[in-house]
């Protein structure tokens, strides 16, 4: 089982929920990063996601536009970002997701980027704009590398396409909570508990949920009804202040502040 | 595998050797043991999921998928329904002012001494473009799906038009999307959108021009999904947005078949057609696919020229990448970002490029040359003195290419050119480029 898998079923079995906590890789340099994911680590995140930035990331909100933009201006790279959890992995085991959008990985090559992620020590990758109608070759490389193709469904998705995603997903689902761009909401919607009930009914995998969620009683609130919480452009916005200790320490407080939400749910 | 088949005789720019290697070598391609002959015996593409050999597809995210395939599905319903095709006929005859001519350019013929000079009349099209061809035909479609709002991305505004007046015509709520660039430099047609009623929403992001209106109005489609219609302007996006669009502006080949069968007694010998996103070109080209005698050639703008890395040329010195939705051709990094385009007129001023024009290019069927900013201006110059008609500078891409290639070509022989779209809006930029002040 991978890392990412046995991290739900060892929560699963303590009869708690996962935090998940996204940043930009590169924001505004590596050598950050390097440094704030053994720090959220520590401050109760139980998986890391790191965005691999794009020049059109159609997906995401303003937050998450100018840290790609910021993350690329300070020269980043796929192969950098490679670099880079390598190092980590030398001192940390908590899992690492890579999330992104498909053209940078297909420049750098499906499966060159499949074998160097694996040797890097990456356990999942969640590509934003490769639905499973045109994952099959990718899936077939991520799984021959023990990668975890992380999978989204939405409130848009019927019974068929859980289906459908369910076949190529690994790891979790991960829940798109609201029909939009990334970005933080002032409430969460209110269906979640049921979309999350309808996706367990046909799919075995774990379910976190993500989109909208920023502070730590909305983060509870979703811990209540699903697997996972994972928090983003709330986190991200924090770098909008520049960076060095003082952002280290922000990064660390909003992770504490967002874990004791999810466990007061657990 | 069949050996790969050269097709690159007097291939007029050497883009296609410089970048086939990196492109074949990187990827396996269907597309290139498929000889055109093939391609003209069957006009089935795309492929049920949306591809062109290796292009085309729905590489989108999955909140946008079931709306695709919504599409997909009302799209395939309505356009072979009586009903339909009679709405969309009646609009593009009395709305439109269809059939435009196939006009003789007899003195700029003459003055070139070579081929004789077709231009299909796009221009005279209300609106003033082939750009409403497509938005009547997404706007039909919208309406019996039941959806209020449309939106659409713009670059050089004629498709921003286009929309809010059938948004007007059709009394459906209208947002279009346009890079803050690109605003201030059609104003003109800002105003028009505004007149319309259209509500025009400026884009700062990225690099501020028609790629980045287009992820944003992906971004609202995204967030609006279930009352909002995306009227995309180009063959370009997800599966099955370059096959509708291209079905929509097959009416520009169809008819300009017909007319230089009735003028001639025969099939042209070269069509030509400026390709940005490549719409008014598919259009034309599309119904003359099974004619493999007659040459297909797409004028992409090479802004400062390909040298200078400034220029919107992805077929001639692009590599395969993936964008809004699509795999094709595409200026883009060895880290596979996005690069910024740039052409003189800022409807061809797009990093990217519809999928089967990248399919056109790799079986051979079609061949694509870029033109210049300065050469484009000399184009504009041309047609406008020789033949009295002031082109867009998108169109004066074609026409430049036609004022070195007629001359080459016997009397006997003739080339359709599509003039896509009237100059007005461009006056500001002209002038400009000209040094004079308006």
């Amino acid at each position: 089982m991978s890392r990412i898998g046995k991290t739900f079923a060892q929560l699963k079995k303590a009869r708690r929920k996962a935090l998940v906590t996204f940043i930009t890789a590169g924001d505004p340099d590596l050598a950050l990063t390097e440094r704030l994911i053994p720090e959220m680590a520590a401050a109760g995140a139980d998986i890391i996601e790191l965005g691999m930035p794009f020049s059109d990331p159609m997906a995401d909100g303003p937050t998450i536009q100018l840290s790609s933009e910021r993350a690329l201006a300070g020269g980043t790279t796929l192969a950098a970002i490679l670099a880079m959890v390598k190092r980590v992995r030398r001192g940390c085991d908590v899992p690492i997701l890579l999330m992104g959008y498909y053209n940078p990985v297909f420049i750098y090559g499906p499966e060159r980027f499949c074998r160097d992620a694996a040797a890097a020590g990456v356990d999942g990758v969640l590509l934003v704009d490769l639905p499973p109608e045109e994952a099959g070759e990718f899936s077939r490389l991520s799984d021959a590398s023990g990668i975890d193709l992380i999978s989204l469904l939405t409130p848009t998705s019927d019974g068929s396409r859980i289906d459908k995603v369910k076949r190529v997903g690994r790891g979790f689902i991960y829940y798109v909570s609201v029909a939009g761009v990334t970005g933080a909401r002032s409430s969460v919607a209110e269906d979640i508990g049921t979309m999350v009930e309808r996706i367990r009914a046909r799919a075995s995998l774990p379910v976190a949920v993500g989109f909208g969620i920023s502070t730590p009683e909305q983060a509870a609130t979703v811990a209540a009804v699903a697997d996972g919480v994972v928090v983003g452009s709330a986190l991200v916005k924090l770098f909008e202040q520049g960076g060095g200790d003082e952002l280290v320490s922000r990064v660390r407080a909003a992770v504490a502040g967002l874990k004791a939400g999810v466990e007061s749910a657990s | 595998m069949k050996p790969k088949r050269l097709f690159l005789a007097g291939f007029p720019c050497n883009c296609f050797r410089r970048y086939s290697d990196r492109v074949f070598k990187s990827q396996p391609c269907l597309g290139r043991t498929l000889k055109y002959k093939q391609y003209g015996e069957s006009m089935n593409y795309p492929d049920k999921h949306g591809h062109f050999g290796q292009f085309g597809g729905r590489y989108v995210s999955e909140t946008l998928m079931p709306a695709l395939l919504e599409l997909e599905q009302a799209y395939k319903r309505f356009k072979n329904d009586k009903e339909f095709k009679a709405e969309f006929d009646y609009y593009l005859r009395q709305y439109v002012g269809r059939p435009n001519p196939l006009y003789y350019a007899e003195k700029l013929t003459k003055k070139l001494g070579g081929a004789k000079i077709y231009l299909k009349r796009e221009d005279l099209n209300h609106t003033g473009a082939h750009k409403v061809n497509n938005t009547i035909g997404q706007g039909l479609l919208a309406k019996r799906m039941g959806k209020g709002r449309v939106i659409a991305e713009t670059g050089a505004g004629q498709h921003g038009v286009a929309t809010a007046t059938i948004a007007a015509l059709m009394g459906m709520e209208c947002e279009v999307f346009m890079g803050a660039e690109d605003i201030q430099r059609q104003s003109l047609n800002v105003f028009r959108m505004k007149l319309l009623g259209a509500t025009v929403t400026s884009v700062t992001s990225g690099t501020a021009t028609l790629k980045d209106a287009m992820n944003e109005a992906m971004r609202n489609w995204v967030t609006n999904i279930r009352d909002t219609f995306y009227v995309i302007g180009t063959v370009a996006g997800p599966h099955p947005y370059p096959a509708m669009v291209r079905d929509f502006q097959a009416i520009i080949g169809r008819e300009a078949r017909r007319q230089h069968l009735a003028a001639e007694g025969r099939l042209p010998d070269v069509l030509v057609a400026a390709v940005g996103g490549g719409s008014n070109a598919l259009g034309l080209f599309y119904p003359f696919l099974k004619d493999t005698s007659v040459r297909m050639v797409g004028v992409e703008a090479s802004g400062y020229g390909i040298p200078s890395g400034k220029h919107a040329a992805p077929l001639c010195a692009g590599s395969v990448g993936v964008l809004h939705g699509n795999k094709t051709y595409l200026l883009q990094d060895a880290d596979g970002q996005i690069a910024h385009a740039h052409s003189i007129s800022a409807g061809l001023d797009y990093p990217g490029v519809g999928p089967e024009h990248a399919w056109l290019k790799d079986t051979g069927r079609a061949e694509y040359v870029s033109i210049t900013d300065d050469e484009a201006l000399e184009g504009f110059k041309a047609l406008t003195r020789e033949e009295g008609i002031i082109p867009a500078l998108e169109s004066s891409h074609a026409i430049a290419h036609v004022l070195k290639l007629a001359p080459t070509l016997p009397k006997e022989q003739s080339i359709v050119v599509c003039l896509s779209g009237r100059g007005d809006k461009d006056m500001h930029t002209v002038a400009q480029a000209m040094g004079v002040s308006l």
